[in-house]
């Protein structure tokens, strides 16, 4: 069978504007080949900067930003895409090659409906008429399962959720007839509830409409429940590139190896211990708008120990952190903090009680002023809390940054000079700083590649050891929790639903909200999503 | 930090709830009555304070002190502030400014064949300058820092730069005097046909739309750029869309807010702001009348164009922000 996408020898650049530096041309991606026949799909996987999503777009002859394709050959049906001009590419965009991105809120337009974004690009390039078009999307929004499909068209993008965006987004790319689709990432922004369920949709459509697709995530599970094939990337080049089955099963390359095994830690869980530094009893709480977020939570955190918060986007969990900070004081209930009472607002707690709370983001780069050195930042707590100047706070820097293995070299870099990860060990470093007993982490590696991800763990557990200090770890991902928590609270609409010491949250027997968020979690093996899918059915059969 | 009301029952929420827009729409109106009220008293205040009497300026500097005392109980001046305060928002709120001190003729009369003039002139170089600022600034972003962009932002700063009276007596020299196509003085009067009219308005119109014209077009410029870069602008490119479709139909709809916003204090401006304008070109509008009306201390005349200037820039940027509030999509379909 002739290949439909033959990419040869790839090579794209983009121009650099390092900070104080003159720009220079950095390579993004080198020397990567592939083959995809129709109907197949290859999935591209790697860590972010990794090029797979810059590959992709060059399946659509796109670079992004300054991004620009300076070698090697993308053949669609064995015409070099690179050389059309544009009036040649426009062509194809939309009509033979369509693209799903990572967003979907963000890469729908707010001001126009979802059917007509969805049937665009298949009337402007004169593929079917207005009637049959729209036909099709219905035909589309029935078989991505979205509710309503025959008035579903009619919604505005803020209308519907983010999992059944993703979805109409799928059926725009699929309403044209496509003979390639490239999927961006597009599970990653959702829920692993919702995330199931999409990824079930694309994987039906794909077989029903028989198109080929590039399949790019950081995940592998996820990407083993779709792909036929998976290329390995790491910095632009190729690592491995093989088929399913002997990626999962038998990967050859090191670093595939490491990838694989990301997930399968498993902390000792600490003994079970009744006193505790952080009480929250009865607490409910509201927004100033009077929508009730928080009812009736009560949780316990011992001393030097960690309680994972689980739950999804809208489960409440980022909101119960709010609480313990202060920053949204509860209306009902109380806090105890080392067996006394907590102020309840933020800006009436005394200096002390600041200082034994601390808190470290989701996203690192937007919690640092980017116009402070990495000394100015873990200077500040230090100044603020013990009064510390000049030779003796550099000293305490020092101490703090070989805590966190990135050492005294690092003082006077800026937060645009640091990677994501080492972003968040200064952000650990400055929450440290403090000498604090609680540190709350809001989903801190969520934004982070499954290794530097796993390094952050790794240094967090360390530094509970060293210090003794507790954690209240939010998260979503049931793995994380494996990695780290000693007792778990599982969070659904506002409500604590399941809480205990994490062997006993993490067996059966289950409540149907725990069981449904853990078997909605990927596992890394081939024909889990099968599996998964058609316990449902029998499920929903028996009942 | 607000606090959360402790009551959470409150009757009207669900109403405003279900009709966020009419809402939203309903609230901007009532700040709209409430700031006109504060502006009367601003008014008001502001001209009482003014320096000068006009029965002096109305007598002359030997004026007895007796013919001042009667001028000033005729026209009412020797009562307290408030009481006249009070009268003066009172006829006001039925259309009645009053009577002119200077020839002693119902002020609403006269403002109301100024105000049409003011308008017919503004109404003109709104429907000439819109389109084509809104135009050329697609325009510009099709071709953004290419050659045709480049001239429209030259031609543009040039036309912001030069002052308008400047751009007024330039346009005089050359298509009045020189070629003698067009009519000067602009001056218009009762029993003027439609067709003698729109040709004296001919040259203070252009001269008012090169003025207006290039604030509009880079607001426009702005603000379709700052919506380029949106992730939904990759997603139409990515459809094979071409360029002028992707301004228009995907870039625009969201750039009305600060555009509509721009086209509202520029047509504000064509009617309160061309002062200058009327007098070079003497076109009996409400900016002359005012002028004329400073200069004989005719307070009632003055109060009364400061309060039509101040209503006409209220309701036009209220009518803008409801036009930007019914743009955004969020508020007219609510989920």
């Amino acid at each position: 069978m002739p290949e439909l996408l033959s990419v040869r020898n790839l090579r794209i650049e983009a121009t650099a504007y390092p900070p104080g530096e003159a720009p220079r041309d950095v390579t993004l991606v080198e020397g990567v080949s592939f083959d995809l026949e129709k109907g197949r799909v290859l999935g591209l996987i790697g860590e972010s900067g990794a090029g797979k999503s810059t590959i992709g777009l060059a399946a659509l002859a796109y670079g992004r930003g300054g991004v620009r394709i300076t070698g090697g050959e993308v053949l669609l049906n064995g015409a070099d895409i690179l050389k059309l001009g544009r009036n040649g590419v426009r062509e194809i965009r939309g009509s033979k090659v369509c693209y799903v991105a990572q967003s979907a809120a963000a890469a729908f337009n707010p001001a126009l409906r979802l059917g007509e974004q969805v049937i665009e690009a298949t009337l402007q390039h004169g593929i079917m008429s207005r009637a049959e078009a729209e036909e099709r999307a219905i035909y589309l929004f029935r078989v991505l399962g979205l509710p309503d499909p025959e008035t579903f068209g009619r919604r505005f993008p803020h209308q519907v959720s983010g999992g059944q965006l993703q979805r109409a987004m799928t059926a725009m790319a699929l309403c044209p007839n496509p003979e390639l689709i490239v999927f961006d990432e597009p599970t990653t922004a959702l829920d692993v509830t919702t995330q199931i369920d999409v990824l079930a949709a694309i994987k039906h459509a794909i077989e029903q409409t028989k198109t080929a697709a590039l399949y790019i995530t950081h995940d592998l599970a996820v990407v083993a429940q779709v792909s036929d094939d998976i290329m390995v990337l790491r910095q632009g080049r190729t690592v491995e590139y093989g088929s399913v089955r002997q990626i999962i099963e038998a990967p050859r390359a090191e670093y595939t190896r490491a990838l694989v095994n990301v997930r399968k830690r498993n902390r000792e869980q600490a003994a079970e211990q009744s006193g505790s530094l952080l009480k929250v009893e009865n607490v409910s709480a509201r927004y100033p708008n009077g929508l009730n977020v928080l009812h009736d939570i009560s949780l316990h955190v011992p001393e030097g120990q960690t309680l994972a918060i689980v739950g999804e986007s809208g489960s409440g969990k980022s909101t119960l952190a709010r609480v313990i900070t202060g920053l949204l004081p509860p209306s009902e209930g109380h806090i105890t903090f080392a067996g006394q009472p907590l102020t309840p607002a933020l800006r009436n707690r005394s200096k002390d009680e600041l200082r034994r709370i601390q808190l470290i983001h989701q996203m690192a780069d937007t919690a640092m002023n980017p116009r402070q050195t990495v000394r100015e930042i873990i200077g500040r707590p230090l100044t603020f809390y013990f009064g510390l100047r000049g030779a003796a706070k550099d000293a305490r820097i020092r101490e703090l940054l070989d805590q966190i293995e990135m050492g005294g070299g690092f003082m006077d870099r800026y937060p645009a000079e640091l990677s994501g990860g080492q972003k968040q060990r200064v952000a650990i470093a400055r929450a440290l700083a403090a000498k604090p007993e609680l540190i709350l982490c809001d989903e801190p590696t969520s934004a982070l590649d499954p290794l530097v991800a796993q390094g952050i763990l790794d240094l967090l557990v360390r530094l509970q050891e060293e210090t003794a200090v507790s954690y209240v770890f939010i998260t979503h991902d049931i793995d994380i929790v494996r990695a780290i928590a000693d007792s778990v609270a599982v969070m659904h609409q506002g409500r604590v639903v399941r809480s205990g010491p994490r062997s006993k949250v993490l067996s059966p027997p289950f409540d149907d909200y725990t069981d449904l968020l853990l078997k909605s979690v990927p596992e890394m093996e081939v024909g889990w999503l099968e599996r998964v899918l058609e316990t449902r059915r029998m499920e929903s059969v028996g009942h | 930090m607000i606090h959360a009301p402790k009551v959470s029952f409150r009757p009207g929420r669900k109403l405003t709830q279900r009709f966020p827009l009419l809402w939203t729409i309903v609230q901007r109106l009532l700040l709209s009555i409430v700031l006109l009220f504060a502006v009367s008293i601003v008014i008001f205040g502001g001209v009482e304070a003014l320096p000068g009497d006009f029965a002096t300026t109305y007598l002359g500097q030997s004026a007895t002190p007796q013919a001042i005392a009667n001028i000033r109980a005729e026209l009412g001046i020797d009562r307290p502030i408030t009481t006249r305060y009070f009268q003066w928002l009172g006829g006001v709120l039925t259309g009645d400014f009053g009577m002119s001190w200077a020839n002693r003729n119902s002020v609403t009369e006269q403002i109301a064949q100024r105000l049409g003039n003011s308008l017919f002139l503004a109404f003109f170089a709104a429907i000439i300058s819109v389109p084509l600022a809104v135009g050329l600034g697609m325009v510009a972003v099709l071709f953004r820092n290419r050659l045709p962009d480049r001239i429209i932002n030259v031609a543009s700063l040039a036309a912001i730069s030069l002052p308008e009276f400047f751009v007024g007596y330039l346009l005089i020299m050359w298509f009045s005097v020189q070629t003698g196509i067009a009519v000067f003085p602009a001056t218009v009067y009762e029993g003027m046909s439609f067709l003698d009219r729109l040709s004296a308005i001919a040259l203070p119109t252009a001269t008012l739309v090169l003025v207006v014209l290039a604030h509009m077009m880079r607001m426009t410029r702005a603000a379709i750029i700052n919506v380029m870069s949106s992730p939904y602008i990759e997603t139409a490119e990515l459809k094979g869309l071409g360029g002028l479709r992707i301004i228009a139909k995907h870039a625009a709809p969201n750039a009305l807010a600060p555009v509509i916003n721009v086209v509202a204090l520029n047509l504000a401006y064509l009617i309160v702001g061309v002062v200058v304008v009327e007098v070079v070109f003497v076109y009996p509008g409400m900016g002359q009348y005012m002028v004329d009306a400073v200069s004989v201390r005719d307070m009632p005349v003055v109060q009364a164009c400061g309060f039509i200037f101040a209503a006409i820039y209220i309701f036009l940027n209220m009518t803008a922000d409801i036009l930007a509030i019914i743009a955004n999509p969020r508020l007219r379909h609510p989920r």
